[in-house]
């Protein structure tokens, strides 16, 4: 209930129009109710008085009447266009808003699917209630109050029976509303199961293909589908209890008042035209009381939408500016990038991946990370620009912990080249600006030329082209030369590479370390790498191995040195593999 | 320098970031055209579906309609009863205290309380039920056609259209079964009825009245052919809001890390404007639709009232007549306001039906045979039957090619990026079928495979290492479903990944979250090596597979591959050459063609492409 109530957030601005939709649907009301009088005025004026005098009046003013009511109705549905539509629209805004804020760590676990059903399907229902179920609630309680006290006027003791059967009414409703509430969620979060396995099954085409699993799959989404539809069904049943209760309980109410009032008029309490115009206004009651079912429903369905969305709007951003943050700015900062006691396990894992980590480096070096698959390579990468926040020890860039900078100029000063060149559906140019939107011509062909990547200009719209959806239609090699050129454009202090070669050719591999290495010349670096070619990159390289930095030193040192490291990035090895 | 560039099409403006693709229709199905006759076309479609989907429910759907008749006889009954009540009941009372005709009259609406109880229950779940039933049908239906569209589909169509035509497409269709049909079957009755009862009380009065009849068909073609355009473009701006927002969500770290949040706002506002836009628009013309029906309807009312008292001044009608008119007439006219709400709602179910009708229209690219040939016992030959293949006309990828490989062979593939080692892959696994010629397997046309004997024989494991959220277990066997736990492992172990899957809390019912997330990417490598192995196939594809592992997990991959590979026909693309030295032939790829075939040693020796290529990469490892 009270996050329905906390929607007025978003129905503050349209706050104008809503009183006034409400009062053109009195007003509107009122013009259908005196139409019937006037039409009585006809019959027991000039047809009964049998002369034309006054007649054309009356009928020019039922016109008049008439088509006030069809001008009223107009507006007011032109009006709640506007408003049901944006608070849609507002609210959808905001979702996406916050959940770009959010941190790494809640996306790894909130699915898609979820996330885009409280976007669409969701704030469908909250539109739904804002056009029609708000508004109708509002009319129908003041029909009710209103009708009741005329009924009252006219006998009480049968208007008291009329009163009473708010009682029940109150008791269905409430327990209606009880169990459908829960009905209501539950097929929610099923539409978002749904929507989880349609989005994952759509990403994961090419596996599903490439074993022939679209059997499987299917089953999986009919799964989904058919619980979705059990709820909806047990929701349907429920709906259909109810609804033929509000149904029924003003008619046996209205066969109480023919009883009670026949004996009444039979006593001399009540004229028999009293009863007449007492069941008339009576009958005025069956459409509210029918329809507050659907109110509730409505309702409820908008309150479970909001609860859902504020679900995921109450969920705090771990990852923000600290209160007396500070910018770091480009210009100032030399990129000295230290990891002081660091220690790091992702959250719900229970498992410390680094466990009091020390490293240092220095402004402009290129230092090369080198460990086994899983060792906490990119996880170590991960928390230079604050995608996960370190659960002990601190990260500093110029001796300043990196959550006393504010985000945006943590981010500007730290690009990262992902080890997964995720690229959108958009521009080459988009894809490649991501980080810089101000980027100049120059400067995109001066990445592209680092990153070798100056295929894109032979692109069919070269700069311009769109890329496919993940930018599946390059080939690995190409995704990751521009995932590179991506994080080259920004000009960072601290240049982040998590294993950026791997996809490549060595030919091309030479080529890119050439020409990366007059960008990394001033710029500290910090390098995941798996091949002793992409070592040739780096200054120094770090050893990880169980959660901590345990050897540090050139290619050439550590090889002599240290027998771990040799058996991770030892060519010779491989050499005797490739030979045999 | 270039040469040719394509026409550019037209972009809006705050649109520019999307960038240009072949045809702003790539990413429609090719049944959805902006011509009339495609727009026509498409609208049969749909209501065929529509007929279909409602097909095998004919039965329960009678049963429905005469329910709600049975509900709106008794409803109907109420207020005859309190006039019969009140005019036959309470005399007797008066006279002699006789209670006895209102008791009976008070049972018989009891009576007819209770029936439109029970037949309004009956008809609400039953309808609702059936309505749900053919929503899931509906979905069953797009969904498994989906899955048989071909990759080349999906490329352009993008994961964000799936989704949405299979969530906010079935929203727009729900609400039309959540609501609103027994409003149409109701309303439908008494229009007619009562046009019937009005004819027989007065013909020149009715005749007036229905004078209005003209005017709502007028309205209604207005709005049918207007809201059809809008709620089409309602459903393809939200699908583009969807898509953005997938798209975001799977990308969140690079938006965050890129500190793309603001630009992506931007671009999100725009389209979701977009999208409230259209949909004002389609509210505004309901407004339009709404208040034009009322007001015909005033309009007519006043019309009738003013000749109906005309007629009865000039003795030509009497006044019971007159009055009955007026109240018909209101009875008359609601119900046409309740069916403007309904047409509403079904307009905008039908552009979204449309769109799963376009859906459903696509011919898969890569169809199924019709009648699939069984393939020879096991042996994984491969033949490439001047094969030519394209994905764009204009730029022939794989210009006549010719290529045997007998079955058991390992064969590489090396070449410049480009050079089309993946597109050889992909029509070995057939996510393409060859523009030209023929692939063959074991002597059978891949064409002529059927879908899961194909599979089974071809397994590909390629850099993109998609993972399903779910255990560590259930991705591994993804390939085969049956396997037990000790082969799950088996095939782990074979591959080096059994250590690190023990190592985790949980092992290998370790639930690896959405694509994989909770592991690292050589880890996920690994899961699908095993994945790839644990299916068992005839012929394994390894493209660029070992690209994020590590040296010492690699050493372990090509030990496994020794001995999984011995036996078994096999494409190995990879850039690192110590992967390609384990094949027994290797081909040089340039431009589509092949340039260099021969055992690698042989290659070394030979001093061509190959051996420059070695040297290179033999320097490269110090
Ligand atoms: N998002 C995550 N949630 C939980 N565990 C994770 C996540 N990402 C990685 N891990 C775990 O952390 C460990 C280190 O992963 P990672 O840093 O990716 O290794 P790598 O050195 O290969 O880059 C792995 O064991 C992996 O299972
Ligand atoms: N889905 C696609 N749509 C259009 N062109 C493609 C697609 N995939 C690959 N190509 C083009 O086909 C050619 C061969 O690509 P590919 O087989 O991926 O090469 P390789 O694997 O040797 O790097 C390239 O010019 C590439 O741009
Ligand atoms: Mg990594
Ligand atoms: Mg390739």
């Amino acid at each position: 209930m009270s996050n329905l109530w906390r929607l007025r957030e978003y129905l503050r601005p349209y706050a104008g129009r809503m009183a006034a939709m409400l009062v053109l649907a009195v007003f509107a009301s009122l013009a259908a109710l005196a139409t019937p009088r006037m039409i009585q005025a006809v019959i027991d004026g000039p047809v009964t008085r049998a002369d034309d005098d006054g007649l054309w009046w009356l009928a020019a003013a039922i016109l008049a009447l008439g088509v006030a009511e069809a001008f009223l109705v107009w507006l007011r549905r032109y009006i709640q266009a506007t408003v049901a539509l944006g608070v849609e629209a507002d609210m959808r805004r905001d979702i996406y808003a916050h959940v770009q804020k959010l941190h790494a760590g809640f996306h790894d676990r909130f699915q898609t699917g979820q996330l885009l059903s409280r976007a669409t399907g969701d704030l469908g229902r909250i539109r739904r209630f804002a056009a029609w179920g708000m508004i109708f609630l509002v009319i129908n309680v003041f029909t009710y109050v209103a009708v009741i006290a005329q009924l009252l006027q006219i006998y009480w003791p049968l208007g008291l029976v009329v009163a009473a059967s708010a009682v029940p009414l109150f008791f269905l409703s409430r327990s209606f509303a009880r169990g459908y509430i829960r009905a209501s969620r539950a097929e929610q979060d099923q539409a978002g199961e749904v929507a989880n396995t349609a989005e994952e099954t759509a990403q994961g085409i090419r596996v599903v293909k490439a074993f022939g699993r679209s059997r499987h799959v299917i089953e999986r989404f009919e799964g989904e589908a058919a619980k979705l539809r059990d709820i909806s069904v047990g929701k349907v049943r429920m709906l259909s209890k109810s609804w033929s209760m509000f149904d029924a309980i003003p008619n046996l109410v209205l066969a109480a008042v023919l009883i009670g009032g026949s004996i009444a008029v039979a006593a001399g309490a009540m004229t028999i035209g009293e009863l007449v115009a007492f069941v008339t206004l009576q009958l005025m009651l069956v459409w509210p009381i029918e329809a507050l079912g659907w109110i509730i429903a409505n309702g409820n369905e908008a309150m479970t939408a909001a609860d859902r969305i504020f679900d995921v709007l109450d969920t705090e951003p771990a990852i923000v500016d600290r209160p007396g943050a500070t910018d770091l700015d480009r210009a100032d900062a030399k990129g000295h990038l230290r990891f002081e006691g660091v220690r790091f396990g992702y959250e719900g894992t229970g498992k410390e991946i680094l466990t009091g980590l020390d490293l240092d480096v220095r402004p402009g070096e290129t230092l090369a990370i080198a460990g086994v698959t899983g060792c906490g390579k990119t996880t170590l990468l991960s928390l230079a620009p604050r995608l996960y926040d370190v659960t002990e020890g601190r990260v500093t860039i110029d001796g300043r912990d990196v959550r006393d900078l504010t985000l945006s100029s943590l981010r500007r000063n730290v690009a990262t080249a992902f080890e997964d060149p995720t690229l959108f559906s958009m521009s080459v140019r988009e894809n490649l600006t991501l980080g810089r939107e101000d980027a100049t011509e120059a400067d995109i062909e001066e990445a592209l030329q680092v990153a070798q990547a100056e295929f894109v200009y032979d692109l069919p719209w070269g700069l311009d082209t769109r890329i496919g959806e993940q930018g599946l239609s390059l080939s690995g090699g190409q995704r990751q030369r521009l995932a590179l050129a991506r994080a080259v454009i920004v000009k960072p202090a601290v240049l982040i590479l998590d294993d950026p070669l791997s996809a490549l050719d060595v030919h091309t591999e030479e080529l890119v370390e050439r020409a990366l290495a007059s960008v990394l010349k001033g710029t500290t670096a910090l390098v995941a790498v798996h091949r002793p070619s992409t070592v040739a990159l780096a200054d120094r390289v770090a050893l990880l191995q169980d959660g901590t930095i345990v050897a540090v030193g050139t290619h050439s040192e550590l090889l002599e040195s240290t027998p771990a490291y040799r058996a991770v990035l030892s060519a010779e090895a491989d050499t005797v593999g490739a030979a045999a | 320098m270039t040469v040719q560039t394509p026409p550019k099409p037209e972009v809006k403006e705050s649109h520019a970031w999307r960038g240009i693709a072949d045809t702003e229709e790539a990413e429609r199905t090719s049944a959805e055209q902006d011509d009339a006759s495609s727009i026509k076309a498409l609208r049969a479609r749909g209501r065929k579906l529509l007929g279909s989907l409602i097909r095998p429910y004919r039965k329960v759907l009678l049963w429905t309609v005469v329910l709600l008749l049975i509900q709106n006889a008794a409803g109907m009954a109420g207020p005859l009863l309190v006039k019969l009540g009140i005019d036959a009941g309470i005399p007797p009372i008066v006279e002699n205290e006789n209670y006895a005709t209102l008791i009976a009259v008070g049972a018989a609406f009891l009576a007819a309380i209770a029936v439109e109880y029970l037949t309004k229950r009956g008809f609400l779940s039953l309808s609702g039920k059936v309505g749900q039933q053919i929503l899931l049908d509906l979905r069953r239906r797009v969904f498994t056609h989906f899955q048989k569209l071909s990759i080349a589909f999906h490329e352009r169509f993008t994961s964000g259209r799936v989704v949405a035509r299979l969530t906010s497409d079935m929203d727009a269709i729900r609400e039309l079964a959540d609501g609103g049909v027994n409003d149409l079957v109701l309303s439908a009755l008494s229009i007619v009825t009562i046009s019937v009862i009005l004819l027989v009380l007065d013909p020149m009065l009715a005749l007036v009245a229905l004078l209005s009849f003209p005017v709502m068909l007028w309205l209604s073609n207005w709005f049918r052919v207007n809201s059809a355009r809008v709620y089409r473009r309602t459903r393809e701006t939200i699908a583009l809001v969807i898509v953005y927002f997938v798209e975001s969500m799977g990308g969140v770290r690079a938006v965050q890390a890129y500190r793309r949040e603001p630009r992506n706002q931007r671009i999100f506002d725009d389209l979701n404007e977009d999208n409230r836009a259209e949909n004002v628009a389609g509210h505004r013309l309901s407004a339009t639709f709404a208040g034009g029906v009322k007001g015909i309807g005033n309009l007519t009312t006043a019309l009738v009232l003013a000749y109906g008292a005309y007629r009865v001044l000039h003795h030509q009608t009497d006044v019971g007549v007159l009055a009955a008119f007026v109240l018909y007439l209101r009875r008359f006219f609601d119900p046409m306001q309740e069916l403007s709400m309904f047409y509403n709602t079904l307009q905008s179910a039908n552009a979204a039906l449309d769109k799963l009708a376009g859906v459903l229209a696509e011919e898969p690219d890569v169809p199924e045979p019709a009648e699939p040939k069984p393939l020879p016992a096991a042996r994984g030959e491969l033949r490439f039957d001047r094969v030519r293949f394209w994905y764009h006309k204009d730029k022939v990828v794989l210009p006549t090619f010719d290529l045997h490989i007998p079955a058991g062979q390992t064969v590489a593939l090396v070449g410049a990026t480009g050079a089309g080692k993946t597109t050889i892959a992909k029509l070995v696994s057939r996510f393409y079928d060859p523009s030209e010629g023929v692939v063959s397997l074991d002597g059978v046309s891949l064409k002529d495979i059927a879908e899961p004997e194909l599979r089974r024989a071809v397994a590909m494991v390629t850099q993109e290492n998609f993972l399903f959220a779910g255990t560590i277990g259930e991705n591994i066997a993804f390939g085969r479903p049956d396997a037990t736990r000790e082969q799950i492992e088996e095939a782990a172990r074979a591959i080096g990944a059994h250590e690190f899957i023990t190592g985790l809390p949980e092992g290998y019912d370790t639930d690896v979250r959405k694509r994989g997330g909770r592991l690292s990417a050589g880890q996920r490598q690994l899961v699908a090596f095993a994945r790839a192995f644990l299916a068992d196939p005839r012929v394994l594809i390894l493209d660029e597979a070992t690209s994020s592992l590590d040296i010492p997990s690699e050493r372990l991959v090509q030990r496994a591959l020794r001995t999984i590979l011995a036996d078994r026909t096999a494409i190995v693309i990879a850039h690192r050459l110590s992967t390609v030295e384990i094949a027994d032939r290797v081909l040089v790829l340039d431009g589509g063609q092949v340039v260099e075939d021969g055992p690698p040693s042989a290659l070394i020796d030979g001093g061509g492409r190959y051996a420059k290529l070695h040297e290179q990469w033999q320097d490269s490892l110090v």
